[in-house]
Order: C-alpha cells, then sequence, then structure tokens
C-alpha cells in the first residue's frame, strides 16, 4: 500500500524559446494583415500593402505621440504615485485617511470618463507670467491618464511596504534609524524589486489605453489611421489599416509584457 | 549604585490580552541577566518595553537615566543606547554583512565611514566572520546571520545588549557558536538582557535569572540557587519539563 503523501513541487517544463514564439506571433500578425489585404484588393487602383505604407510615416509620429503621452503620464504618475503610496503609510490619520481616499478615487474610476473630465476641466489656455500659452489636448489628455496611473502606483507601493516583514521595520528602528532613514535606506530598497514587475504592467496597460485620447480628438495613431481611412475611401483598407496598428501596438507592448514576466520569475527564485 | 536599567511595575495589554501585569527588574552596569518562562509569559515584550518598541500602558522604565515611559521620549537618543537582537535576525537582505554592519553608525551618528568601517571589520572579525564582509544575507547561514546582527547592534556602541531569543530559529549545531559569542561578550563586560530557552547557557553565563509565567515574575535569583532550588511550584513544573 502506499501512503498518501505530498509529492515535491516540479517546476513546469520549459517551453519554446522566446525568439520562435516572437517569430510565430510576428508571422500569424503579418498573414493576418496580408491575407485580409488580399482578399479585399480587387482590381483596385493602389495595392493595400502600397497604400498602407504611404500612411506608415504619418501614422508613425502618431505613434510617437501615444508613446509620449504614456512616457509622460507614467513618469509624473509615479513620482506622485510613490508620494501618494508613502501617505498612505503615514502616522498621521488624516494623512494616510486622505491618500487613501484619493487613491481608491481614481483607482475606481473609468480611464476614458478621467479622460472627459480633465479634457473639459482643465483650462484651454494658462497665463504665466503675462503670456498666455494654449494647452494642447494632448497635454489634458496625459494628465487625465495620470491620475489613474497615480493611483495605481500609490497602490503598488503601499502593497511592496507592506509586504515586508515587520522585523525589518524593528531591526532599523532599534539601531535608532528616523523613519525616515528606515523607508528610504532599508524599505524602498527592499521595495524596488517587488514593485518592478507591476509597475512595468501597469505600463503595458497605460500605452494600450493612449488610443483613447482619440475619442477626445487627440491626434495620436488611432485618430491618424482613421483620418487616412477617411482620406483613401476604401473599405478594403479598413480591416489591414487595423491590422497594422494593432501590429505596432503588439509589437510594442509584447517584449514589455516578456521582460515582466522574466522578472517576476527571478524574483520568484530569490524570495 | 544606581541600576543601568530600571523597570518597576510594568503593565501591557494587547487589546483583550494582558501581556504583563506587573514586572519589576534592575540590571545593573556588567551584569548579564537571563529571562525564562514558557512561551507567552510576557518576557519578549518585557525587552521590547525596554527600547520603546512597545510602549507600556502604566509602570516605569529607565535607561542609563534615560525615562523610556516619559510621555515625550526621544526614542533615538534611547535606541543609541541600547542594542537588541532579534530571533529572526532581521539583517538587512539588500546590503552586504559589512554594509549591515556599517549602516546605522555612519546615518545615524554621523561618524566618519573611514573609522566605522575600521570597527564594522574588527567586530565581524569578533564575531568570527572574516571573510565574509561581502555576503549578504541570503548566502549566509542561520548561525552566521545572527552573529552579523550581533555585531550591527555592537558596532552602535550600546551601553546594554537585549538579546530576544536569538538562538529559538537557529539549528542545534550552531545555536553553540552564537552562545559562545555572546558569552564572549558578557565576560567583556558588557550589560546584557536576554530572554532565552537556553538553560544551560543561563544557568553557565548568568548573573542573575527570572522566571516569569503569565505576566509576572514568579521568582528569581543568582543561577545557583534557582536552578538548584527553585522555591515556587510552577518554576519546579517549568524546569522540570525542561531538564
Amino acid at each position: 500500500m502506499t501512503l498518501p503523501v505530498l509529492l515535491p513541487y516540479r517546476p513546469p517544463p520549459p517551453r519554446g524559446r522566446l525568439d520562435d514564439r516572437g517569430l510565430a506571433f510576428a508571422a500569424f500578425a503579418v498573414l493576418m494583415v496580408a491575407g485580409a489585404a488580399h482578399a479585399q484588393s480587387g482590381a483596385a487602383t493602389e495595392s493595400v500593402l502600397a497604400a498602407i505604407w504611404k500612411w506608415v510615416p504619418l501614422i508613425s509620429t502618431g505613434f510617437g505621440l501615444n508613446i509620449l503621452i504614456s512616457v509622460i503620464a507614467m513618469g509624473v504618475g509615479t513620482v506622485l504615485g510613490l508620494a501618494l503610496g508613502l501617505c498612505q503609510i503615514s502616522l498621521l490619520p488624516p494623512v494616510r485617511v486622505g491618500s487613501w481616499f484619493l487613491t481608491q478615487f481614481f483607482r475606481n474610476a473609468p480611464w476614458l470618463v478621467l479622460l472627459f473630465y480633465c479634457i473639459f476641466m482643465l483650462p484651454f489656455r494658462v497665463t504665466v507670467l503675462g503670456q498666455t500659452h494654449e494647452v494642447p489636448n494632448w497635454l489634458r489628455a496625459t494628465i487625465g491618464l495620470t491620475l489613474p496611473v497615480m493611483a495605481n502606483v500609490s497602490e503598488i507601493v503601499r502593497g511592496a511596504v507592506q509586504s515586508l516583514p515587520k522585523g525589518q521595520w524593528e531591526a532599523a528602528e532599534s539601531l535608532a534609524f528616523s523613519r525616515f532613514q528606515t523607508l528610504w535606506q532599508v524599505i524602498l530598497p527592499q521595495c524596488v524589486k517587488r514593485m518592478l514587475p507591476p509597475w512595468m504592467n501597469l505600463y503595458a496597460i497605460l500605452i494600450m489605453s493612449t488610443p483613447l485620447a482619440s475619442i477626445v480628438g487627440v491626434e495620436e495613431a488611432m485618430t491618424l489611421t482613421r483620418g487616412a481611412l477617411n482620406a483613401e475611401r476604401r473599405g478594403d483598407l479598413l480591416i489591414p489599416m487595423y491590422g497594422a496598428l494593432l501590429l505596432a501596438f503588439f509589437a510594442y507592448c509584447w517584449p514589455i509584457a516578456r521582460l515582466t514576466r522574466l522578472l517576476e520569475a527571478r524574483n520568484n527564485v530569490r524570495l | 549604585m544606581t541600576p543601568l536599567v530600571s523597570i518597576q511595575d510594568v503593565h501591557k495589554r494587547f487589546g483583550e490580552t494582558t501581556v504583563l501585569s506587573g514586572m519589576s527588574l534592575d540590571v545593573r552596569k556588567g551584569e548579564v541577566i537571563c529571562i525564562i518562562g514558557p512561551s507567552g509569559s510576557g518576557k519578549s515584550t518585557l525587552l521590547r518595553c525596554v527600547n520603546a518598541l512597545v510602549r507600556p500602558e502604566r509602570g516605569r522604565i529607565t535607561v542609563s537615566g534615560i525615562e523610556v515611559t516619559a510621555p515625550r521620549l526621544d526614542p533615538i537618543a534611547l535606541r543609541r543606547r541600547v542594542g537588541m537582537v532579534f530571533q529572526q535576525y532581521n539583517l538587512f537582505p539588500h546590503r552586504t554583512a559589512l554594509q549591515n554592519v556599517m549602516m546605522a553608525p555612519i546615518s545615524v551618528l554621523k561618524q566618519e565611514r573611514r573609522e566605522v568601517e575600521a570597527r564594522a571589520r574588527a567586530l565581524l572579525a569578533k564575531v568570527r566572520l572574516q571573510g565574509k564582509e561581502d555576503s549578504y544575507p541570503g548566502e549566509l547561514s542561520g548561525g552566521q546571520q545572527q552573529r552579523v546582527a550581533i555585531a550591527r547592534s555592537l558596532c552602535m556602541q550600546p551601553e546594554v545588549m537585549l538579546f530576544d531569543e536569538v538562538t529559538a530559529a537557529l539549528d542545534p549545531e550552531t545555536v553553540k557558536e552564537v552562545l559562545v559569542t555572546i558569552r564572549e561578550l558578557a565576560e567583556e563586560g558588557m550589560t546584557c538582557l536576554l530572554v532565552t530557552h537556553e538553560m544551560g547557557f543561563a544557568r553557565e553565563v548568568a548573573d542573575h535569572v527570572y522566571f516569569t509565567d503569565r505576566g509576572v515574575i514568579v521568582e528569581h535569583g543568582p543561577p545557583a540557587e534557582f536552578f538548584t532550588a527553585p522555591r515556587d511550584a510552577r518554576t519546579r513544573e517549568f524546569l522540570g519539563k525542561l531538564l
């Protein structure tokens, strides 16, 4: 008779090499776009691929704006979120409650609604030192996306800090570290490793959300693609053009997702 | 001579649970005091009250002239004088052994790096960890980590050291290397307050042994007396289970 015993944990067998799978994805996408293009191109004046190729430079500048929006929103959102997250673990109850509320509010709001809210709430022009500056649409949209990023980073920070063993605080305290020194020298350095994967994940979600800005008229890749389609007035271009846009986002996001997974796996080994 | 650490009638509750109900003890300079007792008897909490990691509700504690129980205590001034070593070592895993030892004197005491480094290296050598200066805590055994933790506390040049069941999480074979280190420290005249389950160690090294149960000190005395002729029934029962 065999006794019921717990089998030791075995890691899953390694899957195919990353490059192979990446290639597979790319091949699939190209086939998808080209296939759709072929099926829909009749005796049209210009081949579909040529039509897309013509618009690539313009739409690329739009994609550049998507990246710019995401980088600014992520950068500013991270700085604000770090501060807000640290406020969430403050010893002062009003600070703690206030920052908790802000975090919850912006974390549980639809991004699109926040975007609309900021587009209409923020001023169209500001006067600095007697000079009036237009606030471009894309900048207001960026601010709208910064708010949810801030709230999510705030939660990532709070979670990471609270996931550290209490003994780390006690050890630092008993060595006469102040609370600030403890945070800065002991707690946060250990948190960075824990925060990195969720933070990168958040960035991937953010860049994928930037086309939302097209709804409020920001001239990013999505808006420009729609504009190009309007200019072409060719039904057979619809699917290939949007397919190409999907491909561009995929090419940008997928390496980030892989890197996140890689970091997560490495952290799991070390913990 | 006034005691270096004086604990008078300390009370502490966590919610509904009373952990300390009136404990008093004194530690004179250079003395080694061992507190023993069943788990949950409040001995660790008492130790944590001494460096203000836990604030008691009632009672008075003074350490080297600092009133720990004062409402406006400066905890940093207190903790410069009191070193503490924990059961779980609590080394900072992102720093090497040497950096762990050097951090507090540089950041808190603002001492000069070169001087601190020399002292830290000497302390690591003293706890027999020469060659491990650049190892990260994760690369060290439990006993080695605990000795780094001792060196880390000593580098602050405290007047009294608190040891909170420092060998309880260790393998039996590494317990000894840590106890040897503490014993050497005691022999050099360091004032030590230990919570421990190591009866043999308490018997050999302690100047005075306290037995706690359910938040009070049941019995205390010099180890020779305490271990050979315990007066209280609870002490006898506890020692009977262990010895």
